[in-house]
């Protein structure tokens, strides 16, 4: 239902024009944007990328101190990266949707409010203060669970002992815990929306037949809200892929190659370049750092696309 | 050996009302248990990660100088010195980046909903606001330090942070706008021009102004989201512990900017500095959405 059009009228008004113009051009803009950040990247890695002397994709080499001599891949940015944020999701979702049901389906209604005001409250936290309390806080208290898990399921690889000692907190493990801290409000979020727009009629016709409320939930609101969670579980995604002050403060401190363990440290796409600040003096440099970044451009771009289209998928046609 | 009749009987009186089996009890009681407990383990980090800022934070935060005195001429090992070198820079850097993305945002808002509405084009733009939101802070970073810095020349500077942190606002001030014009009821658009008036004054002067409180709560709020990023200003401007106003040359400190920095100081005097900065920035955080939330309830929009 699109506002009534006055262009048809006789009278020709300069206004109409010159105010359409500027918002159609604001449109075309935010377009442009997103063009222009893959381009600009694009221009400026691929003079570094000519000049890398190993495999981009599959190297483990990051030498990009000397600018005649670079050899850079970013095979082990891709481990961190996306092993802490598996572990994240492994902790975040199953919460995340635990909560909006909660908040959907069982909060009492005066509190359901107040309650997701709450949750949302942890996306205000700025990430710098997660990094720094993921690593001095949560770190040592997370110690004797890193440990456990260890030494009784070192068997299993991605338990076995990674590149930082076991029992210094400073591990993917902290920091997949702290970065499911950051994406719960964005799962939480989106879930509480689709869960909370489950047909009244489906709710009631289980009740009806004599469902508990644990079965309403299992047999109507759930499936309902299924794509939606995922989807939002996917923004999730994209958010911890591209998380970085706190990922750099909680993994920097080692600089070896990773195990494959979850008791790794190093730097994922994002804090390589953060970190790599002081390395920016020249453009080959930077090139090399950029390469990484468009890396990281074009996987949330990829996830935080196919999130939404899921998210859009999601309870049409049912209602 | 049962008999025909007490069969039949059975079968003649069903109770009216089955028990539900212990099983399917416990499952349920089961299940509301634990989505309790999930909400109440989200709210276990929040109120751990205010507890640890307030113990460690306070101390700073209400001493003497902090809100007056900027860190300049401070030793490693010094306590004293104050805030508000970093706080001019956030607030500095929050005011460029308000002052370009608000504009932008609400006409690209006011072109989804009362131009583009349903063309194949405004569903391009839209799709490209979504995926401007989940953009990487880092990435924003990267692409003005290759477009404003490598390509256009320019230095590291304050101004460079506040063009990244526009790139991360925009997309909130476009959605909020978005909402807040699909509220806005029609009738009101169609008395106006049943007026006479032009589509674009209807639009300046009834539709954005009916609109106007919702879309300045929601630029409030993520002003507050986009002075904590930490990402950009990495990569974007030096750290200065004295006071600056040059938005557009030299070093520049900002709250978070100084919460990572004091942290490689690893000293006692240092973990004084960063903690109180850190409690500073959701001091900040926290007025900044209490305006928002007082804005929305004093302009409340009203529909009916």
């Amino acid at each position: 239902m699109s506002a009534p059009d006055t262009s048809a009228g006789k009278t020709f008004r300069i206004g109409d024009r010159v105010f359409s113009s500027v918002a159609t051009a604001s449109g075309a803009f935010v377009v442009a944007l997103i063009a222009a950040i893959g381009i600009f990247l694009l221009i400026r890695a691929v003079p570094a990328l000519q000049v890398n002397q190993v495999n981009f994709l599959f190297s483990r080499a990051w030498n990009t101190a000397n600018p005649s001599d670079l050899s850079f891949g970013i095979i082990d940015l891709a481990w961190i990266t996306v092993a802490s944020s598996i572990v994240a999701l492994v902790i975040a979702m199953p919460i995340s949707c635990g909560i909006a049901l909660f908040l959907t389906q069982y909060a009492p209604r005066g509190l359901a409010r107040p309650f997701a005001y709450i949750v949302d409250l942890l996306a205000a936290v700025p990430s710098v203060i997660y990094g720094l309390w993921g690593y001095l806080v949560l770190g040592p208290v997370l110690k004797p669970v890193a440990v456990w898990l260890n030494q009784n399921l070192g068997w299993i690889p991605i338990f076995a002992d990674g590149n930082a000692p076991t029992n210094s907190g400073a591990n993917v493990f902290t920091a997949g815990i702290v970065l499911a801290v950051m994406i719960l409000p964005t799962i939480t979020g989106v879930s509480r929306e689709v869960f909370s727009r489950t047909p009244t009629i489906h709710i009631e016709g289980a009740l009806a037949l004599g469902a508990t409320q644990w079965e309403v939930v299992r047999t109507t609101v759930f499936p309902f809200g299924r794509n939606g969670f995922i989807g939002g579980s996917m923004l999730g995604l994209g958010r911890a892929l591209g998380e970085t002050v706190a990922l750099t403060i909680i993994l920097s401190m080692s600089t070896a190659p990773p195990n494959y363990s979850i008791f790794d440290a190093g730097a994922t796409f994002a804090s390589k370049i953060a970190l790599g600040s002081g390395e920016f003096n020249n453009n080959l440099q930077v090139g090399a750092y950029i390469s990484a970044g468009l890396v990281l451009f074009i996987i949330t771009f990829a996830v935080n696309a196919i999130a939404r289209w899921i998210e859009n998928t999601s309870g049409k046609g049912k209602a | 050996m049962r008999t025909d009749t007490a069969d039949v009987e059975q079968l003649a009186t069903p109770p009216a009302f089955q028990r539900i089996g212990f099983a399917r009890k416990f499952k349920n009681n089961l299940a509301t248990t634990l989505f309790a407990a999930a909400f109440v383990v989200a709210v276990i980090p929040l109120l751990w990660v205010l507890w640890t800022l307030l113990e460690r934070g306070l101390r700073p935060v209400l001493s003497a100088n902090w809100w007056t005195h900027s860190f300049r001429g401070l030793l490693p090992n010094d306590f004293g010195g104050g805030i508000y070198h970093a706080l001019m820079g956030t607030l500095l850097q929050g005011l460029v980046c308000v002052v370009i993305s608000v504009p932008l945002g609400i006409m690209v808002g006011i072109y989804l909903i009362e131009y583009g509405r349903e063309s194949r084009f405004a569903r391009i733009a839209t799709f490209m606001v979504d995926i401007l939101s989940g953009l990487p802070s880092i990435v924003a970073g990267l692409f003005i330090y290759a477009l404003w810095i490598t390509t256009l020349g320019f230095t590291r500077s304050g101004f460079a942070v506040a063009l990244a942190l526009v790139l991360l606002m925009l997309p909130v001030v476009v959605r909020v706008t978005e909402t807040m014009l699909l509220i806005v009821p029609d009738e009101l658009r169609e008395a106006s021009y049943a007026l006479g008036v032009p589509k674009w004054k209807t639009i300046l002067r009834i539709v954005l102004p009916t609109a106007l409180s919702g879309i300045l709560t929601g630029v409030m709020l993520g002003l507050a989201r986009v002075l904590g990023e930490t990402a950009p200003l990495l990569i974007l401007v030096g750290y200065s512990n004295a006071i600056s106003f040059n938005l557009f040359d030299g070093e520049m400190a900002s709250l978070p900017l100084v919460i990572y920095m004091e942290r490689s100081t690893a000293t006692v005097a240092g973990d004084y500095r960063m903690w109180g900065a850190a409690l500073t920035l959701v001091l900040v955080i926290m007025l900044i959405n209490l305006v928002a939330s007082l804005l929305s309830k004093l302009f409340a929009i009203k529909t009916k």
